[in-house]
């Protein structure tokens, strides 16, 4: 560990304090204006700051896509790795450092296309994460072609005659999988989405928020327009998310009425990382634990194991 | 056998998957370890759990033991199929311990012992116990004593409890006892050594050496030949404080090292090569955000699922190559157990350093190989350097002009002489960065879409690249084994010098060849000026588990120095010493450039 650089503890004692601006990143934005991703960054810093939390003991983490650029948008420590893996980097990075609050970002073909595999079993492993995905049922990034989530029929520049095949609905998807806090918000109800966002950062375990955040560049299908007098805001309607049934049959709602809100929530299974003796030894996070060296008598059991 | 006044032999125990095989050569070696005898031992086997064909191959000396060797000195083959493959190739002295009633040996040469037994009287019925029976007279044969055989069969079937320890002691005696009647013993018997040895497999020795290195994340998907390194972990992870996961394929492994390996620990996983090429898109990511990782490429031979249970060095070029794009990672092929444990620490300190990932070229052989090892060899303390790594909390001074409470001030990627930037992880005040796979300033920003600018790409490109200039450095040149001037020079990499090595004394001692033996481990960097200083102007045939020279293509393409010969294997089995032997006669006498030796065995 010689020449390990380390740093005092906090340099000035009062690490500043919080205004909503702490959380804006170095750049702007490159989203087309008008698109949904921007109330999906604000409603996120917003969430931020009221819950209070520090910008360094938070990491967003994205995939690739229009959405996945957030992370450079927001002063926290952020990575922005290979499309389709982020759940799996920040599985690593929060079992690296379960003090940090984590937090996942990308679209519907990041999360639901490539990244179908690692959605389906970090819900299981109910990591705590906070996943939020700017589900635009496009791919915008490369210009509009046809997603998970695009809906069937719909006209894309790789489904010019309709999109045949049936969308990934990750409501009941999420909820059967194992997520142990499914919401859904609206980039038009952005006080709403702040809601969702909180209450996800601060649930213990897998939280997703699939977000509907409008392409207005490529899907003319699903605009603002057309989900504005849908969505229908489930907290207002009394729905109940400890019921499970309740919940897949409101997730799998869709047409005239469709609803947004926490479908599903539960807090009676422990996360994984709650599970991992090696986490809770005492000597805080694995990234940061001082000596690396195994003790020679633990080194001599190793050893005698051979003999 | 005796030769020229040391003691080497070789058991071979054959028969189907499930007969028990893994387990008996099990206690053969603790037997040979810890009566103080090298040795290497060797299943070949195949991808199912059970019926099939196994023969494992446990070899014993007083002398170091560096690979499987040439012959079986006792044969226990457990059913007929095993007999019949393997019988006619015993040579005179050698001798076959069978079931008398199941299994008809065949035609044996001029003086082999035929050592039939009563099984079913001896093991009073139990078909699981004639590996038991049999393992009795061949060390009785081996003028070893009974003791060692009960101790370890005891260790062996502790879990199953006392009447079955008892029993299998029985057997084994009976089966003892039963030798020393009825058969005749080696005229020499088994020394003993100096001191204990242990027993390794080179699974074992990597995941040791991560733990040593202190390793404290690990993740991996089931592979062969690697799963063994999973198997330590799992079974060590809360004794010694590491995460181990169990992912959901090789894309998420990687994934999920990277992410541990960014928030600061040091992260491993091992795989073989169907599994590796699932990761190489990550590995890129590894370079790209400058995160170091290690991971193991336990070989097997491929193409695709290829042959899962057999070995090759087929993914040089997949290494190589893994990741898109242009930039530096380092490559490794340890060549024994002891080597594999050593080589992970001194890695990693290299990954840290650099901040790249770090790839260890293994394979079948040596990682599912076994070996005796001196625990005295398996030094835990290790120097552990993580570089110019920033961590939280520390009782640092604050005097690096990286540290201190001002994010804008600190630059994660910048541009340095060495090209080596101070790394802080997520928790460190003050640091506040983005790691981005895309094209990145020295503060994080992307600069790959609307920022697109070929100065800063040109900067960061070269910022990267530079690392690896003095790395060269850092690790150690090859050396020539043998003397300076032979007729022919034996040029491998990796697992194949132990194998090679013999083959050179045996060409001297047996053939009368001076030849020598450059065995090179260090793929990236690679030794190129050393290399090329110590091969100019020699006959050098290269050896490699390959079919199109893989290993041939780089040293050509690091020294351009092309090979007079090449020795090629690529039917799943390793060499043997008698196999390089006969090929170097055959070059050496103008008879061919390429040589393809026939695996006798297992035909």
């Amino acid at each position: 560990m010689s020449a390990t650089v380390e740093t005092p503890a906090a340099t000035p004692a009062e690490p500043g304090k919080l205004t909503k601006d702490t959380y804006r990143g170095r750049i702007h934005p490159d989203w087309c204006p008008g698109c949904g991703d921007f109330s999906v960054l604000a409603a996120l810093q917003t969430a931020m700051f009221e819950l209070g939390l520090q910008p360094h003991q938070v990491c967003v983490v994205s995939g690739i896509g229009c959405s996945s650029n957030l992370p450079g948008y927001v002063n926290t420590y952020g990575m922005h790795t290979l499309h389709g893996r982020s759940l799996a980097v920040a599985t690593g990075v929060k079992l690296g450092n379960h003090e940090l609050k984590v937090i996942c970002t990308g679209g519907d073909g990041d999360g639901f296309g490539i990244g179908g595999n690692h959605f389906v079993h970090t819900m299981r492993r109910n990591v705590d994460l906070t996943y939020i995905v700017m589900d635009n049922q496009i791919y915008g990034l490369t210009t509009g072609q046809c997603s998970p989530t695009s809906v069937k029929g719909m006209k894309t520049k790789s489904t010019p005659h309709g999109s045949v095949e049936n969308p990934i609905n990750p409501i009941p998807m999420a909820i059967v999988c194992g997520a142990t806090y499914v919401a859904r918000a609206f980039s038009g109800k952005q006080k709403h989405m702040v809601e969702m966002f909180k209450g996800a950062i601060q649930h213990k375990g897998f939280a997703l928020v699939d977000v509907f955040s409008p392409c207005v560049t490529y899907n003319k299908d699903n605009t603002y327009q057309w989900f504005n007098p849908r969505v229908k805001i489930l907290e207002e309607q009394g729905h109940d998310p400890t019921d499970l049934h309740k919940a897949i049959d409101r997730g799998y709602q869709w047409g005239e009425e469709i609803p947004i809100g926490l479908f599903w929530r539960r807090t009676d299974l422990e996360t994984l990382e709650e599970q991992e003796p090696v986490l809770h030894t005492g000597e805080g996070p694995l990234a940061f634990r001082r000596n690396l060296s195994i003790p020679s008598d633990q080194a001599k059991a190793l050893i005698n194991e051979l003999l | 056998m005796a030769q020229s006044g040391k003691i080497d032999f070789a058991v071979g125990i054959g028969g189907e998957n499930g007969q028990g095989i893994a387990s008996t050569g099990d206690i053969l070696a603790r037997i040979f370890a810890r009566r103080g005898l090298h040795l290497n031992a060797y299943n070949a086997y195949q991808s199912i759990i059970r019926g099939g064909h196994t023969f494992l191959t446990v070899r014993a000396s007083d002398s170091p033991v560096r690979n499987m060797g040439d012959k079986i000195d006792v044969f226990i083959p457990l059913n007929q199929d095993t007999m019949d493959r393997h019988l006619q190739l015993l040579k005179s002295g050698a001798c076959a311990i069978y079931d008398n009633e199941k299994i008809t040996p065949g035609q044996a040469a001029d003086g082999v012992q035929l050592c039939p037994m009563p099984m079913k009287e001896l093991t009073q019925g139990n078909k699981l116990a004639i590996n038991t029976a049999a393992l009795g007279a061949a060390l009785q044969l081996l003028g070893i004593e009974s003791e060692p055989l009960e101790s370890v069969v005891a260790r062996q079937f502790k879990k199953k409890g006392d009447a079955v320890v008892a029993q299998n002691i029985a057997i084994a005696r009976a089966g003892y006892d039963y030798a020393a009647q009825n058969f005749k013993a080696f005229p020499w018997k088994t020394p003993v050594g100096p001191k204990p040895l242990g027993v390794i497999t080179g699974n074992q020795a990597t995941a040791m050496g991560g733990a040593a290195a202190g390793v404290k994340f690990y993740a991996a998907y089931p592979m062969s030949p690697s799963t063994g390194v999973l198997m330590w972990m799992a079974a060590h992870a809360r004794q010694l404080g590491i995460m181990v996961r169990q992912v959901e394929d090789e894309i998420g492994v990687m994934n999920m090292v990277i992410g541990a390996a960014h928030a600061g620990c040091r992260a491993m996983c091992a795989t073989s090569g169907g599994g590796f090429a699932l990761m190489s898109e990550a590995v890129g990511m590894a370079g790209m955000i400058e995160t170091p990782v290690v991971c193991v490429d336990v070989q097997r031979a491929g193409p695709a699922t290829g042959v899962p249970t057999k070995t090759e060095q087929g993914d040089l070029w997949q290494i190589l190559g893994a990741g898109q794009g242009d930039f530096p990672k380092l490559v490794v092929a340890p060549s024994s157990q002891l080597d594999l444990f050593r080589t992970v620490p001194e890695l990693f300190n290299l990954c840290d350093k650099y901040q790249c990932p770090g790839l260890v070229l293994a394979d079948l052989l040596i990682s599912e190989g076994t070996s005796s090892i001196d625990p005295d060899e398996l030094d835990f303390e290790v120097k552990i350097d993580r570089g110019e790594l920033i961590l939280p909390n520390g009782n640092g001074d604050g005097a690096n002009a990286a540290s201190g409470y001002n994010d804008k001030a600190y630059l994660r990627f910048k541009n340095t002489e060495s090209g080596i930037s101070p790394r802080a992880v997520p928790g460190v005040p003050g640091h506040i960065f983005t790691a981005a796979t895309d094209e990145h300033d020295e503060d994080g920003t992307i600069i790959s879409d609307e920022f697109t600018n070929p100065h800063k790409r040109r900067m960061m490109v070269e910022k990267r690249g530079r690392k690896m200039h003095a790395a060269i450095n850092d690790v150690a040149p090859p050396k020539l084994f043998g003397p300076e001037n032979a007729a022919v020079t034996l040029v491998g990499w990796g697992s194949t010098e132990g194998v090679i090595r013999e083959a050179v004394e045996k060409l001297a001692g047996e053939e009368g060849i001076v030849a020598n033996h450059l065995q090179i481990k260090w793929i990236v960097p690679f030794h190129a000026a050393e290399i090329s200083r110590i091969l100019w102007q020699k006959n050098v045939i290269v050896v490699e588990n390959t079919f199109s020279g893989q290993f041939a293509r780089y040293l050509r393409s690091e020294t351009g120095f092309d090979a007079q010969g090449h020795i090629r294997k690529y039917d799943g089995e390793p060499f043997m010493p008698h196999h390089i032997v006969e090929a170097v006669k055959e070059q050496l006498a103008g008879k061919a450039k390429l040589s393809v030796p026939v695996h006798e065995v297992l035909a």
